[in-house]
């Protein structure tokens, strides 16, 4: 690597990881609003314009609150969990494609920050590692509470990271590779009727069986089993407090937006541009050729133009679904331990091996 | 009201059912009519009958009691402290009329104990105060006249 592409790389790295962390405050406050006018209330509305400044408020008591380490806590285990929790969900998003490529020079970047050619291969394993922050947080917290709910987030992880592994098959079989990038390159291509080759349209059952595994990875209802106040408490995270616990609270929002990010990069297009963004390409294209920056002279106007509007418009899909995760919870009560067991082993385990082999046929008899 | 779970294929399916669901949220989040109520800026509306903060009755400028002590006998809570005096014209009067609104519970004995029809509960209820010796209210801050009863 020359010096070019370490810059390129840091400044990739660096946007992405401010921009995951910038979205917990902002979803934070969605998820708060966005509840309260579901039922009827208000929210908090007074710290800031709108109630904005309150997760920063939320963030200032966070940092300010006693660090307390429980004397019946295995202290080293104790403190490692929140960070092995938090770590995953950012690693995760190394391998989403955020936009397409750009021409800098006489090189080509990818706004990517890892193009590993093992993709898909590589979330799935990574997403797994997250169990251990949990079952380390339930182990070592020496509370029955605390264990109960780790052995029930980590049965509840483990069985629904078969049906979304299963469901990433189908897509693997359709676009042909397990490299992020190329799948969702291939996800421009126009398909029947007019429509682009998405996978929510050469895939529809995949995603739905992708989208409820990934409520039950990350944590959140109908499928928040880990937590349970009238049976465990906080269940996993019970023990914790002052900024530990905020990273619990992030790392459930990093695994929502990696999840969300997945979602539309798998079956939405990814970064492909929404329909009729593609209009937009001329105008900012102009607009853009009109300033007169020394990096500009690098780039052609049209390339950024484009490369702007293929971010937003990725911005635009993760943003639907983090609002989407906001919607479900406030729409679908929580499932019984056994309902969810039930779902991830007799309904999606099934379907999702269902999907595979139908799937299968209609490739192989080349309708998709 | 019992409702009769559905049983069709199509809602055991619970697609349909959730996405029906999904739009009475967003029905209600954009069109939800809110009931916060924004506390400072906005009170509640409470009867004419609500028994909040003391005040004793005047007429023309002199306290209906007459320092019977019938209100610290009935008072649950004994936060009422009366101790009589007598004006220049033989008149029983309180010297010292304290209630210690701390240890109030509002059930107003004392307003139907009252034979003279001094002791009165208006409708504040806003007396949060930063000190606990401010919670205790004297005479001359229960003349101020609160209410119209």
């Amino acid at each position: 690597m020359d010096r070019f592409e370490w810059i390129a790389m840091g400044v990739k790295t660096g946007l992405v990881v401010l921009v995951m962390l910038q979205v917990v405050p902002i979803m934070v406050w969605i998820e708060r609003r966005g509840s309260a006018l579901m039922q009827n209330r208000l929210g908090p509305n007074r710290v800031g314009p709108l109630g904005l400044l309150q997760s920063l408020a939320d963030v200032v008591k966070f940092l300010f609150k006693e660090d307390f380490v429980p004397k019946h806590v295995n202290k080293f285990y104790y403190l490692l969990a929140p960070a092995i929790l938090l770590i995953p969900a950012f690693m995760t998003f190394a391998v989403v494609p955020f936009g397409g490529s750009i021409q800098i020079g006489d090189r080509l970047v990818h706004l990517q920050i890892a193009d590993l050619n093992v993709g898909i291969i590589y979330i799935l394993s990574i997403a797994s590692l997250g169990v251990y922050g949990i079952i380390m947080a339930g182990w070592s917290s020496n509370n029955k509470y605390s264990l109960l709910g780790s052995l029930r987030s980590s049965a509840q992880m483990i069985s629904y990271e078969l049906p979304l592994g299963l469901s990433l098959v189908g897509v693997l079989m359709v676009f042909e590779s397990v490299n992020l990038r190329e799948i969702a390159a291939a996800q421009a291509t126009p398909w029947l009727f007019g429509l682009p080759k998405w996978g929510i349209f050469v895939q529809p059952v995949g995603f739905l069986i992708f989208m409820t595994a990934s409520f039950a990875e990350t944590n959140r209802l109908p499928f928040d089993l880990p937590e349970g106040e009238s049976e465990i408490v906080a269940g996993y995270h019970l023990e914790y407090g002052s900024m530990k616990f905020a990273l619990f609270f992030m790392a459930e929002y990093m695994n929502m937006v990696t999840a969300s990010a997945l979602m539309s990069t798998l079956y939405f297009g990814g970064y492909q541009m929404l329909p009729g963004m593609s209009y937009l390409v001329g105008p900012l294209a102009s607009f853009i050729g009109s300033f007169d920056f020394s990096f500009l002279s690098l780039v052609t106007p049209t390339d950024c133009a484009r490369v702007l509007l293929e971010v937003a418009s990725f911005t635009a899909k993760v943003g639907f679904f983090m609002w989407f995760f906001v919607w479900v919870r406030w729409t679908l009560p929580r499932f019984r331990f056994d309902q969810l067991m039930d779902i991830g082993w007799k309904v999606l385990l099934p379907l999702s091996l269902a999907n595979v082999a139908v799937s299968a046929l209609l490739i192989y008899f080349g309708v998709i | 009201m019992l409702v009769k779970p559905k049983t069709g294929l199509l809602n055991k399916f619970y697609f349909f059912e959730i996405t029906t669901g999904l739009w009475i949220t967003m029905k209600n989040f954009f069109f939800g009519k809110k009931v916060t109520i924004q506390y400072p800026e906005e009170k509640r509306n409470y009867s004419k009958r609500f028994r909040g903060l003391h005040y004793i009755k005047t007429v023309n400028g002199v306290e209906n009691c007459t320092a019977c002590m019938l209100c610290p006998t009935v008072c649950p809570a004994e936060c009422i402290h009366i101790e009589a005096g007598e004006r220049p014209d033989k008149e029983k009067y309180p010297v010292i009329f304290d209630i210690d609104i701390l240890r109030c519970c509002y059930c107003g004995f004392c307003e139907e104990a009252c034979p003279k029809d001094a002791i009165k509960l208006s409708t504040i209820y806003e007396m949060a105060e930063h000190h606990r010796e401010k919670g205790v209210y004297t005479k001359a801050s229960l003349l101020v006249q609160r209410g119209e009863k």
